[in-house]
């Protein structure tokens, strides 16, 4: 860890017309930290996500990102060649249905090389070594590289996108819902990856989630969003195990116990 | 008067070709560049050449001797009625000789015979995009050329190698120009993109459907894509063209009978009568001939 944050977020706030997105978000992202962004449904969640990401600019507020070299960014304020450039190669994003992140009609091993080929690798060889490499990162089958993600099954395919992303070597990732849709079995394999590859590259990463189990298993802190408003934070373990707003209480207390 | 007196000169009429000419100097100002220009309807289908046929009605003039070349041969249909169109509406003078044409429309070749200074070849274009089979949505190829992001072009030679072991794109071959814009050649065969290179001529590119023109200079750097452990090449023939004997050129393949029988003949046809008329005769030709 170094003695500076790696994003800054401040008083993010996204309207859509006269309604609300999210309000007057502010926190900072450590380098190998992971936050975890929990909430219902129109809470807020992914609005804020796509915010920080570069993808939907926010009605006020600042995103400043710390570069490679050190320098304080706003990512709004990069010129659109630069966003671009960062967010494949800086960053990750982990969608939930992976054929949102994947191009559904190129091999795995091409989908995974897509971003050395967009930084100028130009060996073919090295680039598939990379591919078979993280392919075996993320536990896809080396004899799997030739094959379409059409052919993969879903918690493939999910895990496919993440080793997509993280062949940049990126220091950011974000991931919106990355375990929904899959089934539990799977889901736990994948959290279980994940969490190898969060703590093993020591990526930094904004988790969005509805299911406290995911929060629990891959974050450090989290953020309870309600109705656009950020309105309990702190470390997983305390909010999960001691909430003090009324809306977590009644949110933790609703997991099924089986 | 002739019946033809009822056409403007070249069939499109004086504004039109000016927004074409402006369309081209834009090209040629921006080379590999795509510029949007407002495709007329012209009397023919879609996929015979429109584009072409715009560009060349655009530049035509009455001194020019036109060339039109399908597939690099003189005589097939579509060669043929564009060369009629263009000898009735402009009243040019028509030939099938390279060497003295000063505007060469072509679909898929580049003649053999190297062009110099002065002549302008205007190629037919179905698909201008060269990323369009990789992303199909427009507004996403036209940001990636303008912030000159080429790495999903490297995808498709990627997928190729991967599942040929070799680059298997023969044709629609893509090349950068002037280490700036990513370009499709129109679908010539990649045995002709090295023509491409440095050419003396200068080299405009219809699409009529798709509505983009664009362009090559004279003396231009066109550079094929490829892998550093996969290099760029071209086609190579193993047997020499069966007429006229020529090596180092473009063959097709023609069908001889049922049994198997076939023979490789230069598709740059008047490349290959040149040849037979200097006295050159491959396994199957005939001492002689026309």
């Amino acid at each position: 860890m170094t003695d500076q944050p790696l994003l800054r977020v401040e008083n993010l706030t996204k309207y859509y017309g006269s309604r609300l997105g999210c309000a007057d978000v502010s926190f900072e992202l450590w380098p190998g930290e992971v936050l975890a962004i929990v909430g219902e449904s129109g809470s807020g969640k992914t609005t804020l996500l796509n915010s920080l990401s570069a993808t939907l600019e926010p009605s006020a507020g600042r995103t400043l990102y710390r570069m490679r070299d050190g320098e304080w960014r706003n990512i709004y304020e990069l010129s659109e060649a630069e966003r671009r450039f960062l967010v494949r190669t800086d960053w990750g994003f982990v969608h939930q249905n992976p054929a949102d992140g994947l191009r559904m009609t190129v091999s795995a091993g091409a989908n995974v090389g897509e971003r050395l080929m967009a930084v100028g690798d130009r060996h073919y060889g090295h680039i598939r070594e990379t591919a078979l490499d993280w392919l075996g990162r993320v536990e896809i089958a080396a004899d799997r590289i030739d094959d379409q993600p059409r052919a993969f099954s879903g918690g493939m395919r999910q895990r496919l996108q993440i080793a997509r992303n993280l062949v940049t070597g990126p220091r950011l990732v974000f991931m919106d819902e990355p375990t929904g849709g899959l089934d539990v079995s799977v889901q736990a394999r994948l959290l279980d990856l994940l969490r190898g590859l969060v703590g093993e590259l020591g990526l930094a990463a904004v988790v969005v989630t509805h299911d406290l189990a995911v929060a629990r298993l891959l974050s450090h802190r989290m953020m309870v969003m309600k109705d656009g408003h950020v309105i309990e934070a702190g470390l997983t373990d305390r909010v999960l195990d001691d909430p003090r707003e009324p809306y977590t209480q009644l949110l933790v207390s609703s997991i099924l116990q089986v | 008067m002739t019946t033809t007196a009822q056409y403007n000169f070249a069939y499109l009429d004086e504004q039109t070709k000016r927004m074409i000419r402006r369309a081209i100097l834009k090209a040629i100002a921006i080379p590999g560049y795509q510029v949007p220009f407002s495709s007329r309807e012209m009397p023919m289908p879609y996929g015979w050449g429109t584009g072409g046929v715009q560009v060349t009605a655009s530049i035509i003039g009455p001194d020019d001797v036109l060339k039109v070349i399908d597939q690099g041969a003189d005589d097939t249909t579509n060669a043929v009625s564009i060369r009629a169109f263009f000898a009735k509406v402009a009243q040019v003078a028509t030939t099938t000789h390279t060497g003295e044409a000063t505007i060469i429309q072509t679909r898929h070749r580049i003649p053999e015979r190297a062009l110099g200074q002065g002549q302008i070849l205007v190629y037919q274009v179905p698909i201008p995009e060269p990323l369009r089979f990789l992303e199909p949505r427009e507004t996403e190829t036209r940001k990636m050329h303008a912030l000159e992001e080429y790495g999903l072009m490297h995808v498709k030679l990627y997928e190729d190698i991967a599942r040929h072991g070799r680059i298997a794109t023969t044709y629609a071959y893509p090349v950068k120009v002037e280490g700036r814009y990513v370009m499709d050649p129109s679908p010539t065969p990649k045995f002709d993109n090295p023509k491409m290179h440095m050419s003396e001529a200068l080299q405009l590119f219809g699409a009529g459907r798709e509505h983009r023109i664009y362009a090559v200079p004279p003396h231009t750097e066109v550079v094929s894509l490829d892998f550093e452990d996969h290099p760029f090449a071209i086609q190579h023939f193993e047997e020499p063209c069966a007429l006229c004997g020529a090596e180092q050129v473009y063959l097709d393949e023609v069908i001889l009978d049922d049994r198997g029988g076939h023979m490789y003949v230069c598709s740059d046809t008047d490349n290959c009568e040149e040849r037979r008329a200097a006295g050159h005769v491959g396994a199957q030709g005939v001492e002689g001939a026309e």
